[in-house]
């Protein structure tokens, strides 16, 4: 891939959550998440029924989402996607709640909040994204760099 | 950065011992992650300490498998085992996985039986009462206006915050079992004055004046303001604990709502200024027929066969009101031979219910009575259970998606006349 191609699309700057550096293949949603009966923790799959993301895995994503709702069973539901193999890789959200910042850091992956442009209008289902929790950057690509 | 206080600083550097010193790591953690300045003190924590299902027991197998094991690495999340002591806050345990004597009744095995035991048991040990409830506040631990507390179920603390006036957050699994020991929480969100104001408005246009009708306003009202916090004016009445009960669940099911004021109602509601403090008044939305309708057409657009083969009442757990109206409605009558009634509620209230005959009314006409647990909890419905009836909104919201089965919100009328019918004839009057 040429040097244009493998310049970043747009760089967000934010505050970090939980450190730590993670890349991998976005999922966007607009809408919020419930964790406990929301999500399907052997899977990583949403199964909340309306939701525009249900019956998709996070899996491996790095999941882009204004926040989380629903009880309060949010954490220890990812929580056990992390047991099970099946966290996402990094999160971005924009409202902060207890859920949301305890969620992130018993899974221990790369987390920021608080972007100064929202990260629900920049990124895009399918971009390749590098979180940065301690700079507090995300990166996004339209596809995998080289 | 957090700020500690010296008392907070050397249970860091351990000198409450290894477990104390686990949970000020992962409460100082969670601190920074929220962007907290400060802990606040509390002595008020309900949670689910410890509880494991076997698959996560096997998971930390290589730690000994056991409630030491599952406290430490998942509940502290701590990379090492450490040993856990007796808790130092006033600790309490939400609801749990089964019934205690209706386990067979409910699916469960043997094992799982004997897994629920032995949890049981260390949770005890380790001073935590063992109220096994979604409503603490119903079964002895009712906090007060101004208290400070750590409460998991996202029920329980709408319901402390906007009817008690109490100070807590939603918070999780590991936060709660971190608190008992530390007896700390992050002084963040509802602990702190200018979090608890109004954000939006909502003006009720139409007469909520029963549980059902407060139910569907509170899932009105979640789905509108999603996690806000809403300043509810107009033609809400007849104000009673139930009422609230229901209607904070449904907000916090459909929404993320942990605080709501309704003006002349709620304690720290008495004008619409006290309820907004100042802050900028945000939306406003309205509640009328229109809205009354559409909420009860989403409520029961995952409910298509009238043939109710399950009817689960007790979400959030029924108070004795609940039970003695439930006992009035089926005296006399029976469950239909195609369905089945069990009703939810915790053991201290229970214990009333069997005191003045409720639960044997109840059984008698074929239904149950369990504690502890709800069929979304559990993940437990009679089987074959296709179709259910349900008079709560959340578990409306919640059981037919986990279950993958229909279901109908109604009354509580509608829902026991489906339980002896075996048919769903609920409408909107």
């Amino acid at each position: 891939m040429s040097e244009v191609m493998d310049k970043p699309r747009v760089v967000i700057r934010g505050r970090k959550v939980v450190g730590g550096v993670a890349e991998g293949e976005a999922l966007v949603t607009r809408e919020t998440i419930s964790g406990w009966g929301g999500v399907h923790a052997m899977t990583g799959t949403i199964i909340e029924s309306r939701h525009e993301l249900k019956d998709q895995s996070f899996a491996g994503k790095i999941l882009i989402f204004p926040g989380a709702k629903g009880s309060s069973g949010w954490s220890a539901t990812f929580h056990l996607t992390r047991l099970a193999g099946t966290a996402p890789k990094a999160m971005v959200f924009n409202i902060m709640t207890t859920k949301a910042a305890l969620g992130a850091v018993v899974m221990r992956i790369p987390t920021v909040t608080d972007c100064d442009q929202d990260p629900l209008d920049v990124i895009r289902t399918g971009d390749w994204v590098r979180v940065d929790g301690d700079a507090g950057t995300i990166t996004v690509w339209s596809a995998k760099p080289n | 950065m957090v700020k500690l206080t010296d008392a907070e600083r050397a249970m860091l550097d351990g000198d409450s011992g290894a477990a104390t010193q686990k949970a000020m790591e992962l409460l100082v953690r969670y601190a920074e992650a929220l962007g907290a300045e400060r802990f606040v003190e509390t002595n008020n924590v309900a949670g689910v300490p410890g509880s494991a299902p076997p698959w996560v027991k096997q998971y930390y197998a290589a730690d000994g498998g056991d409630y030491r094991a599952v406290f430490s690495r998942f509940d502290l999340d701590s990379d090492e085992v450490v040993d856990v002591p007796r808790m130092n806050a006033f600790s309490c345990h939400l609801q749990g996985g089964m019934d205690p004597s209706l386990w067979r009744e409910q699916g469960m095995s043997e094992d799982a039986f004997a897994n629920f035991q032995s949890d049981e048991s260390e949770v005890a040990a380790h001073g935590v009462q063992i109220l096994k409830t979604c409503t603490p506040y119903l079964a002895g631990n009712v906090p007060v206006m101004g208290e400070h507390c750590a409460w998991m179920e996202s029920s329980a603390v709408v319901f402390a915050n906007s009817v008690i006036g109490a100070r807590t957050n939603c918070e999780g699994r590991e936060s709660t079992s971190a608190a008992m020991l530390a007896k700390r929480i992050p002084d963040w969100g509802f602990h702190t004055d200018d979090f608890r104001r109004g954000h939006h408005s909502v003006d009720v246009q139409v007469p909520v004046d029963s549980i059902f009708e407060w139910g569907m306003l509170g899932y009105f009202v979640g789905d509108a303001v999603q996690d806000t916090i809403p300043v509810i004016t107009g033609s809400v009445s007849d104000p009673s604990l139930i009422r609230h009960k229901h209607f904070g669940a449904a907000a916090a099911s459909s929404g993320g709502v942990e605080m709501y004021h309704m003006v002349g109602i709620t304690p720290e509601a008495s004008s619409v200024e006290r309820a907004f403090g100042g802050a900028p008044r945000g939306e406003r939305f309205v509640y009328d027929a229109a809205a009354r309708k559409r909420i009860y057409e989403s409520l029961n657009s995952v409910g298509t066969s009238e043939d109710v083969d399950y009817v689960m009442l007790g979400c959030p757990h029924y108070s004795i009101e609940q039970i003695a109206q439930a006992a009035a409605l089926i005296e006399g009558r029976k469950v239909h031979t195609n369905s089945a009634l069990w009703v939810f509620t915790s053991r201290a209230v229970k214990a009333t219910a069997d005191a003045n005959g409720y639960t044997k009314i109840l059984r008698d006409a074929g239904a149950y009575l369990m504690t502890d647990t709800c069929s979304a909890i559990s993940q437990a419905v009679p089987p074959g259970t296709k179709v259910a009836a349900l008079d709560s909104a959340k578990q409306v919201h919640y059981l037919p998606a986990m279950m993958k089965i229909e279901g109908w919100y109604g009354t509580t009328e509608e829902c026991i006349d489906a339980a002896c019918t075996g048919k769903w004839r609920g409408k909107l009057s």
